[in-house]
């Protein structure tokens, strides 16, 4: 194993960049930030757009998110990579595929945790905020949504590791990330699979332990910081 | 001319077949890995709240160790590394049959017992021990306490995260494709690459996974409707 | 200011309000009491429309509150309402509670803004806590700001639903003294509430409602010697015995 890691380090961590394209882990990151930061605006309009009291705008939205969330990521990166270039009419590479199906697929998750977020906060939080003459979305903009990306802080954490594990299924389409670099060291060690893989195993497990145990802190964090505050 | 959409290309025929066959290894490939999944899930569950120091971490660090690393990253180990480690004999053995099926249900199997395993620990602890003690005050045996008052109250707090798990599970099969086993995902690949029709082989293979996907919603919400969580 | 004409509100069934007809002058404190699940609530509330009504009319200030024309953010703009469970904005601070609408939507600077404020939050004696975060106050603390918060836009009518309900018994007074200050001021305000003491010292009407309507409206010294209505009389006597079985 040390041999393996003293060989294909780099090539693990940013693929054959500087001499090809970026990739490896470098890559896998890139993807995993660039989908979260995308998905997020859009999975605010969704979630806001899910507890609107209006229904024509609540219930396309809702029928939108029901589809996305019964169906396999897979699916949405196979939809992409075979219509999204009749759709915008020019060759698109691997890397923007799966930027695209990530970003969709992850809006719709985070449109449900934005509204539960939002479910969450108390129905006295919009009637004071309407009560002093604020409209429902200023009311949203002011008052419920800030409280609700606080409070939602360590499922956004969580998330970014969801969509971390996510990029591994750009493998399928050729999209150079660490799962499909992995499997190119293979075929050119031939000898040491096991190794190979647990070894890619391992790096997933080191980000995504990590992420998810700063989640598990952050959460913890807020809690003692609001229950601190409610007994001071 | 061939019509811009044809589905009858897919409603009958051997391109029919093929999906149909794709269809029933991926229900088959659910159903045998929830088998198998669930009661590692409950013994997982019970290791992690057992009162031994060394059972806890270990439970947790299974736990950890699976769901912080991508299914996709499992499946490769499994089916390129794992059988490298065992004897040439049963290597022979395996390959002689479906290696890659079974790689695939083993995955998906610790996948998902890592994921379930923690919403049965919650939903045991989130029975107060108050609980068990009242029905003991009464008079019931530990067991008349446990079948009676215990269990029948985890149980509707268990079930419908489990549910939404099947339903992870459900379109996690998809993600066998990569090693090669014959189901939906891969069958609907197939077909399009024999007929250039992906369109309707995408359609039709999404139909199928987001009507399973809605049967197993609306089983979760005919439970919570049937047996609501209730509290005093 | 406020007219209220045969106002009837349902529950998808249930009646809530039946035929409701009060009105309120200016600078007058209504005091409204009942029994719990009475309607004193779906009342206030439907003042400043956070309850739709299904037939009648409240006008206030010359503004038809249910019509269909009427601006409704403005129009709430111009009535504060204290709540029983004080609602104020947990994740900023006490200050900015009373800033955020003002600066918002009667488009003050915010050095003005803050001073306003400041001058409020010293009125109800808690411009020390002009910094502090909602969750570090008290609960008669968190009320009195959220009377600030109701003051700073201005509004020349108060609407409180039970301000004191949910506080500890030793935290009531302070807010009621800060009602009382405002009262004397000469604000328009109606109060549903059970604190006898305040009603019978400042209000100058106290209304009775029962079954979601108005049973028996009176000067408190009338209201409180001679109850007319047998409702009024029994609930004026267990308020008088707390446990009136133990009696
Ligand atoms: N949103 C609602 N949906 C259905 N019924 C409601 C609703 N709000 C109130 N009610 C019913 O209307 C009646 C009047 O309620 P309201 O809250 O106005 O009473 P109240 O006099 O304020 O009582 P309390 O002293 O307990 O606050 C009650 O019977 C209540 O159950
Ligand atoms: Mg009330």
């Amino acid at each position: 194993m040390i041999e393996l890691i003293d060989t294909y380090w780099l090539y693990f961590l940013v693929g054959q960049y500087p001499h090809g394209p970026l990739g490896g882990l470098a890559l896998t990151l890139i993807l995993a930030v660039l989908g979260l930061l995308f998905a997020f605006p859009l999975g605010l309009v969704f979630g806001i757009a899910r507890v609107s009291p209006w229904r024509s705008v609540r219930w396309p939205v809702s029928t939108l998110i029901q589809v996305v969330r019964g169906t396999p990521l897979l699916m949405v990166v196979f939809w992409a990579y075979f219509f999204l270039p009749s759709l915008t009419g020019q060759n698109t590479n691997q890397f923007w595929t799966m930027l695209t199906a990530l970003v969709v697929f992850d809006a719709a998750y985070l449109a449900e945790i934005i509204r539960a977020g939002i479910q969450g906060i108390g129905k006295g939080q919009t009637e004071s905020a309407r009560s002093l003459g604020f409209s429902y979305l200023d009311a949203m903009r002011l008052v419920i949504l800030p409280q609700v990306v606080r409070n939602m802080l360590p499922s956004l954490v969580n998330q970014f590791v969801a969509t971390i594990k996510e990029t591994s299924l750009g493998y399928i389409i050729g999209l150079t990330e660490v799962s499909f670099i992995a499997t190119q060291t293979n075929t050119q060690v031939l000898t040491k699979p096991a190794e190979v893989y647990l070894l890619l195993g391992l790096t997933y497990f080191i980000l995504c332990f990590g992420l998810s145990r700063f989640a598990f802190w952050l959460e913890r964090h807020l809690q003692q910081r609001t229950m601190a505050k409610a007994h001071a | 001319m061939t019509p811009l959409f044809d589905l009858d290309l897919l409603l009958t025929g051997t391109y029919h077949d093929w999906l149909v066959a794709g269809l029933i290894t991926s229900l088959s490939l659910t159903g045998i890995s929830l088998a198998l999944a669930l009661p590692l899930a409950i013994i997982i569950a019970l290791i992690r709240l057992s009162p031994v120091k060394v059972l806890q971490w270990s439970g947790f660090a299974f736990v950890e160790a699976i769901r912080n690393v991508p299914l996709l990253a499992h499946m490769l180990f499994w089916y390129f590394g794992a059988p490298e480690l065992l004897p040439t004999a049963l290597r022979e053995w395996l390959y002689a049959r479906n290696i890659e099926a079974t790689s695939a249900i083993i995955a998906l199997t610790l996948y998902t017992a890592a994921y379930m395993s923690e919403d049965v620990r919650s939903g045991i602890r989130s029975i107060p021990g108050q609980q068990f003690e009242a029905a003991r005050a009464l008079g019931f045996s530990f067991v008349a306490s446990m079948r009676l008052v215990v269990l029948p109250q985890a149980l509707r707090v268990t079930i419908p995260p489990l549910i939404s798990q099947t339903l992870n599970l459900w379109k996690d099969t998809s993600i066998a494709t990569v090693i090669g086993v014959a189901e939906l995902m891969y069958q609907a690949a197939k077909v399009e690459s024999a007929t250039f029709r992906s369109f309707e082989a995408l359609a039709v293979a999404s139909a199928c996974y987001l009507g399973m996907s809605l049967l197993i919603t609306g089983a979760a919400g005919w439970y919570q409707g049937r047996f609501p969580v209730r509290t005093a | 200011m406020i007219q209220i004409e045969k106002v009837n509100k349902w529950y998808g069934s249930y009646h809530a309000l039946v035929d409701v007809t009060e009105s309120v002058a200016k600078g007058e404190v209504v005091v409204v009491c009942g029994p719990s699940g009475s309607g004193k609530s779906t009342l206030i509330r439907t003042l400043n429309r956070l309850e739709p009504i299904q037939s009648g009319r409240i006008v206030i200030d010359g503004v038809d509150a249910h019509g269909p024309r009427v601006k409704l953010n403005a129009f709430r703009s111009h009535i504060g309402f204290v709540f029983q469970q004080f609602n104020l904005f947990p994740h900023i601070t006490v200050l900015e509670n009373c800033t955020l609408a003002p600066t918002r939507l009667r488009g003050l600077k915010p050095s003005e803004a803050r001073d306003e404020a400041l001058a409020l939050l010293d009125r109800v004696g808690l411009a020390a806590k002009a910094r502090a975060y909602p969750g570090e106050l008290s609960g008669g603390q968190q009320q009195r700001v959220a009377i600030a918060r109701a003051l700073a836009m201005r509004p020349p009518l108060m609407l409180f639903d039970e301000p004191t309900s949910a506080l500890d018994p030793e935290m009531v007074g302070e807010v009621l003294l800060v009602m009382r200050d405002l009262a004397r001021d000469g604000m328009t305000m109606v109060c549903v509430t059970h604190e006898m003491g305040f009603a019978r010292d400042v209000a100058d009407r106290v209304l009775f409602m029962d079954e979601g309507k108005v049973l028996e409206r009176a000067a408190p010294g009338e209201f409180f010697a001679r109850p007319e209505h047998p409702r009024l009389q029994q609930f004026l006597s267990d308020i008088r015995t707390p446990f009136p079985q133990a009696a």
